[in-house]
């Protein structure tokens, strides 16, 4: 077991998350950077379904047993006595993941441990004090060698989106040095630039995927992220691959990125 | 949709759609999602998604005829904050709006902004409002509301700007059922004065 000491910002359970339940209004949830998270499991040797820490920062964890912990910050596992601790301070990323050897073992909700944060579904987020289970050992071992994980890369590549052709340039969402003005597990709005439209219909809800890019009528766009709504009622103008959407997804609030057109493809 | 998925537009009968596309039991697809117009198909990999556009030249909602899932009939308790202004813009009276309301056979067309929420076409038209000016806060859980062509029940406690005819007991929304849904794409509703 794992007491969370204090939680800091923001510290939730997730794992693959909730897929294939949108139908129902379901949102997908799961890890916002789920190539990190995974990294942090394989470090304890965990199969990639474990539930993880996910942090903003200022996370202080202890251990009430003896357990196997890994962190994106170092690159190997570390084994903990217990009373012992570990912090994970805001910075970096932003989004940091604690992985546990055996899993984080709270009881899941529709198929998953992932904590929504828009629509309430799975565990709560954990408060000071809380004491989390953990699950039995896996058969694998810990990655016995250190294993730096993934970087974040400075552009997303992005592919057309279906309402593509509602707004004047392509070429505008791929010129500007974008900013994160904010940032949620349900999307990262970006400014520095404005988006505008041809067409001024409202666009009846349709279908929502994490990396499809939303503009509101404001102009500023915003990125969906695990959390996102199943529908929404804004045109989105393109998608950013999941191999890049870290370069969103892990920039704080204040960073800066550029979105890049996949290479094959190009504005219209 | 990105690599992985695809948004199919100007469909008729998402629902129908979907329920149709899904019966192909497709390899690779994650999730088929109707909503107003359109049914989003979400794969798991590129190759899947390549097999499943493949597929899409031969749905056939005619097959489907107007997918017809369960019938549910809701229970409503005609109490709702909106109920006597509703009345009013309409011109009806609260019987005849409540009359009108009960009178209807509905049909989940897609869900979406929360677990649960189900987008209800068959509203009669002389109940159709502009949602209202502004939101509330906090609507409560079971509030039988109207907006636009839609009725709709919210599952849970959230914000809302529909108007709330009034409420009802039944649980719209168990994590525990196998199907936790009770509204899904296909059935159908009919509201019952209690």
């Amino acid at each position: 077991m794992i007491e969370i000491v204090a939680p800091g910002l923001l510290t939730t359970v997730q794992d693959r998350g909730r897929p294939g339940q949108a139908a129902i209004g379901v949102p997908h949830s799961g890890s916002v950077d789920p190539a990190l998270a995974a990294h942090c499991n394989r470090l304890v040797g965990n199969g990639d379904d474990a539930a993880v820490l996910e942090t903003v920062g200022g996370l202080r964890l202890r251990a009430l047993e003896a357990v196997v912990v890994a962190t994106d910050l170092e690159p190997v596992a570390r084994s903990l006595r217990p009373g012992d601790e570990v912090v994970i301070a805001v910075g970096g990323r932003a989004w940091h993941y604690l992985a546990v050897r055996g899993g984080v073992d709270v009881p899941p909700v529709l198929g998953s441990r992932s904590t929504d944060t828009l629509s309430g579904l799975g565990p709560p987020a954990p408060g000071p004090g809380d004491v989390l289970p953990i699950g039995p050992e896996p058969h694998r071992l810990p990655i016995g060698e250190t294993w730096p994980p993934p970087g974040v890369p400075d552009v997303a590549t992005v592919t057309h989106g279906p309402r593509a052709d509602w707004f004047a340039s392509l070429d505008e969402l791929t010129a500007p040095l974008w900013t994160v003005t904010d940032a949620s597990r349900v999307g990262v709005r970006l400014g520095g630039a404005r988006l505008d439209r041809v067409v001024e219909a409202e666009l009846p809800s349709e279908g929502l995927v994490r990396g499809a890019i939303q503009v509101p009528p404001d102009g500023s766009p915003i990125v969906m992220l695990s959390d996102h709504p199943t529908t929404g009622g804004y045109p989105v103008i393109a998608v950013v691959e999941p191999s890049s959407l870290a370069a969103v997804s892990q920039r704080p609030v204040g960073g800066s990125v550029r979105l890049r057109w996949r290479p094959e493809l190009g504005p219209r | 949709m990105g690599p992985r998925a695809f948004l199919v537009d100007e469909v008729g009968d998402p629902a129908a759609w979907a329920a149709a596309f899904r019966s192909f039991d497709p390899p690779g697809v994650v999730d088929v999602v109707p909503a107003a117009r359109t049914v989003l198909v979400v794969t798991d990999d590129e190759r899947s998604l390549g097999r499943a556009k493949a597929l899409v030249p031969d749905v056939d909602t005619t097959a489907v005829v107007r997918h017809v899932g369960r019938e549910i009939l809701v229970p409503v308790d005609y109490d709702g904050p909106d109920l006597a202004d509703v009345a009013e813009r309409t011109g009806l009276g609260i019987d005849a709006v409540v009359s009108a309301h009960t009178a209807a056979s509905y049909r989940v067309e897609f869900c979406g902004f929360a677990p649960g929420f189900a987008y209800l076409s068959g509203l009669p038209d002389q109940l159709h409002l502009p949602r209202r000016a502004t939101p509330r806060t906090r609507v409560p859980a079971g509030s039988v509301a109207i907006a636009d062509r839609y009725s709709a029940v919210y599952p849970t406690a959230s914000p809302g700007g529909w108007h709330l005819l009034g409420r009802t007991d039944m649980v719209l929304f168990d994590v525990e059922r196998e199907r936790p849904a009770t509204l899904e794409p296909g059935t159908t509703v009919r509201f019952v004065a209690s």
